[in-house]
């Protein structure tokens, strides 16, 4: 579908943010072209300017923002020469976007159904039942479930995929030419985000729209774009089509940003990922030549540093790249020299939980009358139902599930933020699951420590590092005086590889990854036998992250601590853990070695969320499984099987009435589910891995 | 939006102040405030009478005194000099209303941090505590409880604190509820910290911003209240001046002499004006980014 001129050019596009201080220069000469039916996605790490391309595409600048120089053109026409009428009428007939936060795009006074037929009524003067069975049709185009019901609910009544697909409704429903969308399934579960990504795929074919796809994960552009753009610090570094781009990569920061994912070629062991150095540089302080110099392993002085860094056609080939060195650099110089690195030991068994259950009592919603009278019925959400795992130590368990499957609560209990309902957790000979932190004595506090997951929370914004990091060390007995504490400090701090003038520092003079390190400096600070790292680094940007997995692994090696890792990325699981174990619904549902789950046989959740998972590998190929409907309320679960309600392999009433009993598919392997073993191990694996490319 | 900053914004408690240069507005009101801050201290210097001296009754602004001087804004119905009352009543009100003020924050966050952060039975007790002490009329509040203590200095800031505290509470027990969910509070259970540990260096140092917003709005309403009871004759005892009974005191005789009701008015609207404008240039300041 490329016609001779493209939908979209964007040319030498300037944009900057004016501050209070100064003028932030956020897109420096970008230019893109977009042709009519292809899906382009832009991919970067937060602050390479991605989302404010999409916002001067839309022409939304807000207060602060300006579009420097350059032009967009929009079928021929000058976007950034329109009055704010005109671009009113292009923004809602041609031009849509879609943002992260479903619930923020909705409104949450009106029903779905008057706000999708509020589109058709305001763009195209359509009657109000003309409207009605259009917006009718949209959903059902968007695949959701029962219309009829979604169309008189509020959008907080409804969950946040089908949130999500009512916002791809709405889209749709002006029949857009250009849809831009911005990271349009980070905030889902993975199992949704697969749904979302199928839906995305299908409406590009489907209703022939362009598309431009915003995403910081490259698994994601993979599974939806025809050709990529690659963002950095406000500049396009390189393009070209998914096959080229992700095939055969030219410039230095693509080759970063995959060494820095955990694909399937990686390995904790053998072949660990490798972080980029450094930081994204301000905007105003960008380096002069190339703005990744200073990150680069093939820098040359003299060569990088010098003028501006001209974006070039590759020859033979589809791809730009902005450097100098393309040519002359190798894949493998890109990756410094390093030895093997020797497995951890696995010790004794240092966790234990046995029938281990967490139930919270809620209140029911009951009627108005019993509530005024005060007879509220308790009801027990049971967050955790007879849980059973062990962990040894110097081994990295990973806890997997999407939310709501109680993988945080058994961390709550573990830590004594709560404590059990029923059953054991016993660490280190001592049962720890019925008391609470204030019933702890102190050396268990240290034993029993946690990294949590969002960088912006885990510091108090109101205290120095110093003075956090040295609080965690004097709470737990290792150190008594002022001095020795600053001592053991900036010991700890130089163990996350941060120098010594962060002591003095507050929080918010750290970037996300450096906040990460302190956390992790302050859970290890009191010798800890076992390390809770709940999303760790689920947050930070993707080079980042590669950094932070690897001190993770370092400390954990060195400590000969025990890491549970609670996640719901399987990449980062496949790559960190040595046991996994598979939660849905409060229950256990799967576990075993880490090659014992990520190969058949599955149980049929397991399977869902292994294909759910993007996977930025030309070479891997997956089976497409893509869950239906909805995590069933833990208030009211399903009678048998915790899975059955959405099961794709279901067998029939024996899944509803009866609990499925644990099959022993192999030594440590245990399989929850009613379909026989030899069935289970049936199955192809859900990704082969290509040799050939 | 995704651009990185390039200065963090300043935000330690005198950084919050030292952005206020980015507000006219707040420091219009600053500049207020000190004007009566100066004239409260060089109360001695600046005023040109002793303010209990009795000399002409009733003398209109710009008449001239027995001494050769003139009396700028006249005299009241002893004799006494307007302007020195009003400098020396500046003192009063700019000594008891920020020190009312400070009382009823103490009590006040003790109470929202407690509620917050303890939840549970204590919650819904300080609360309702809380509810049914805002839900008096104040001021019926203040003449039961100064008619039945006595007019003292003391049982005035009594009354204040015990009619502000259950508003500021409100405030803190609402930032507690936000800022304890935060991960460094839970950091903090873990690493087996007393409640009071967190409490009052975990959480309170994290709800400042609002808080300085809110004392400033708090204290001129504060300001209006003295006034109040001043007028009421329910205020400091007599003869120390003081604005809310100077208005009082005028009121009488206000269309021979509005002199004497209009100048302590005027002192004690700037000065609540500068206040509510040295908060709204705060609040303005603060919510930039």
């Amino acid at each position: 579908m490329t016609s001779a001129t493209p939908l979209l050019e964007i040319d030498n596009l300037h944009v900057s943010y004016l501050t209070r201080a100064t003028e932030v220069p956020a897109v420096i000469d970008f230019s893109l072209a977009v042709n009519e039916g292809e899906t382009v996605g832009l991919v970067g790490e937060s602050g390479c300017g991605k989302s404010t391309v999409a916002m001067a595409i839309m022409n939304y600048m807000g207060t602060n923002g300006l579009i420097k120089s350059g032009s967009i053109r929009f079928r021929g026409q000058e976007i950034t020469a329109l009055n704010p009428n005109e671009m009113r009428v292009l923004r809602g007939n041609e031009i849509a976007m879609i943002y992260q936060e479903p619930m923020a795009s909705l409104n949450p006074a009106m029903t779905v159904a008057q706000q999708l037929m509020e589109v058709p009524m305001l763009h195209l003067g359509a009657s109000k039942s003309t409207a009605r069975s259009g917006a009718e049709q949209i959903l059902s185009d968007v695949h959701i479930p029962d219309p009829e019901r979604i169309m008189a609910s509020y959008p907080h009544q409804i969950s946040g995929g089908q949130q999500q697909r009512v916002v791809i409704a709405m889209a749709l429903l002006a029949n857009p030419s250009l849809l831009l969308l911005d990271e349009p399934t980070t905030a889902l579960d993975v199992t949704v985000e697969a749904g979302i990504i199928k839906l995305i795929r299908e409406i590009a074919t489907k209703y022939q729209m362009t598309q431009i796809y915003i995403s910081h994960n490259l698994g994601l552009i993979l599974e939806t774009c025809d050709r990529v753009c690659v963002m950095y610090s406000g500049q396009a570094v390189e393009e070209g089509s998914i096959q080229s781009l992700f095939g055969t990569p030219k410039h230095p920061y693509t080759h970063g940003l995959f060494n820095c994912i955990p694909l399937p070629k990686t390995d904790k062991q053998d072949a660990p990922l490798v972080p980029i150095p450094g930081q994204l540089p301000l905007p105003h302080e960008r380096p002069i030549g190339c703005t990744y110099g200073p990150r680069c392993r093939a820098f040359k002085g003299g060569v990088c540093d010098q003028g501006t860094v001209p974006y070039e056609r590759v020859a033979d080939s589809d791809q730009f790249v902005r450097c100098r060195r393309w040519s002359e650099i190798r894949a493998d110089d890109l990756i410094p020299d390093r030895e093997g690195i020797k497995a951890a030991t696995i010790g004794d068994v240092v966790l234990q939980a046995n029938q281990l259950s967490k139930y919270y009592e809620v209140e029911s919603k009951g009627t108005m009358s019993a509530t005024m009278l005060g007879m509220k019925e308790k009801i027990q959400l049971k967050a955790n139902q007879e849980l059973n795992l062990s962990a040894r130590q110097g081994e990295t368990l990973a806890i997997v599930g999407e939310s709501g499957c109680g993988k945080t609560t058994f961390a709550k209990v573990l830590l004594g933020l709560e404590t059990s309902t029923s059953g054991e957790l016993i660490h280190d000979k001592q049962e720890v699951g019925g008391t609470g932190v204030q019933q702890r004595s102190q050396a268990q506090l240290a034993a029993l420590q946690i990294v949590f997951q969002n960088p912006v929370d885990t510091l108090n914004p109101s205290h120095t590092v110093g003075a956090q990091v040295g609080r965690a060390l004097r709470k737990f007995g290792i150190t008594q005086g002022k001095k020795e504490t600053k001592e053991k400090s900036l010991e700890l701090l130089a163990k996350v590889k941060l120098p010594d003038e962060f002591y003095y520092r507050l929080p918010r003079q750290l970037s996300g990854g450096q906040k990460q390190r302190i956390g992790i400096a302050r859970a290890f600070a009191g010798h800890p036998t076992l390390v809770v790292a709940d999303e760790p680094v689920s947050a930070l940007d993707v080079s980042v992250q590669a950094a932070i997995t690897e001190l993770l692994m370092e400390i954990q090696r060195e400590y000969g601590t025990t890491l549970l890792l609670i996640s719901h990325d399987l990449s980062v699981v496949r790559y960190l853990s040595d046991r996994v174990v598979v939660m849905y619904l409060g229950r256990i549902v799967e576990s075993g070695s880490r090659d014992q789950i990520f190969e058949p046989p599955y149980h049929p959740y397991t399977e869902a969320l292994l294909a759910a998972a993007p996977i930025a590998d030309l070479r891997v190929k997956k089976r497409d499984i893509v869950l239906e409907g909805n995590l069933p309320s833990p208030l009211d679960p399903p009678k048998g099987c915790p899975f059955e309600t959405r099961c794709p392999r279901k067998l029939g009433e024996i899944c509803e009435t009866t609990l499925p009993p644990d099959l022993m598919a192999a030594d440590g392997h245990r399989i929850a589910c009613h379909i026989p073993l030899d069935e289970l191990q049936d199955v192809e694996p859900v990704f082969a891995i290509q040799q050939s490319a | 939006m995704e651009a990185v900053r390039p200065n963090t914004p300043n935000r330690g408690i005198i950084a919050f102040f030292v952005n206020l240069r980015e507000s006219p507005v707040g420091l219009i009101g600053a500049a207020i405030v000190l004007f009566w801050v100066v004239l409260a201290a060089f109360a001695p210097l600046i005023a040109p009478y002793d303010p209990l001296a009795i000399m002409t009754p009733f003398a209109k602004p710009g008449t001239a005194a027995p001494d050769g001087g003139i009396f700028l804004l006249g005299t009241d119905q002893k004799g006494r000099d307007q302007l020195s009352r009003i400098i020396w009543g500046s003192r009063t009100v700019l000594f008891y209303a920020p020190l009312a003020t400070f009382c009823a924050y103490i009590v006040g966050i003790v109470m929202g941090l407690a509620a917050g952060y303890r939840r549970g039975w204590l919650d819904t007790f300080l609360s309702r505590i809380g509810d049914i002490i805002l839900s008096f009329p104040v001021l019926i509040l203040y003449i039961i409880a100064i008619q039945q203590f006595g007019r003292s200095n003391l049982n005035i800031v009594i009354a204040i604190v015990f009619a502000s505290a259950p508003g500021i509470m409100r405030i803190v027990r609402g930032l507690t509820l936000e800022i304890r969910e935060r991960e460094y509070i839970a950091a903090a259970q873990v690493r087996g910290e007393p409640n009071w540990w967190i409490m009052l260096v975990e959480i309170l140092p994290n709800a400042r911003g609002p808080l300085i917003v809110d004392s400033c709005l708090r204290v001129g309403y504060v300001i209006i209240q003295i006034g109040i009871l001043g007028f009421l004759g329910l205020g400091l005892p007599p003869p120390d001046p003081e604005w809310g009974g100077m208005i009082n005191e005028g009121r009488q005789v206000a269309l021979m002499f509005p002199h004497m009701t209009l100048f302590p008015a005027i002192a004690l609207s700037t000065l609540v004006l500068g206040f509510n404008l040295l908060a709204d240039g705060l609040r303005e300041t603060s919510l930039k980014d």
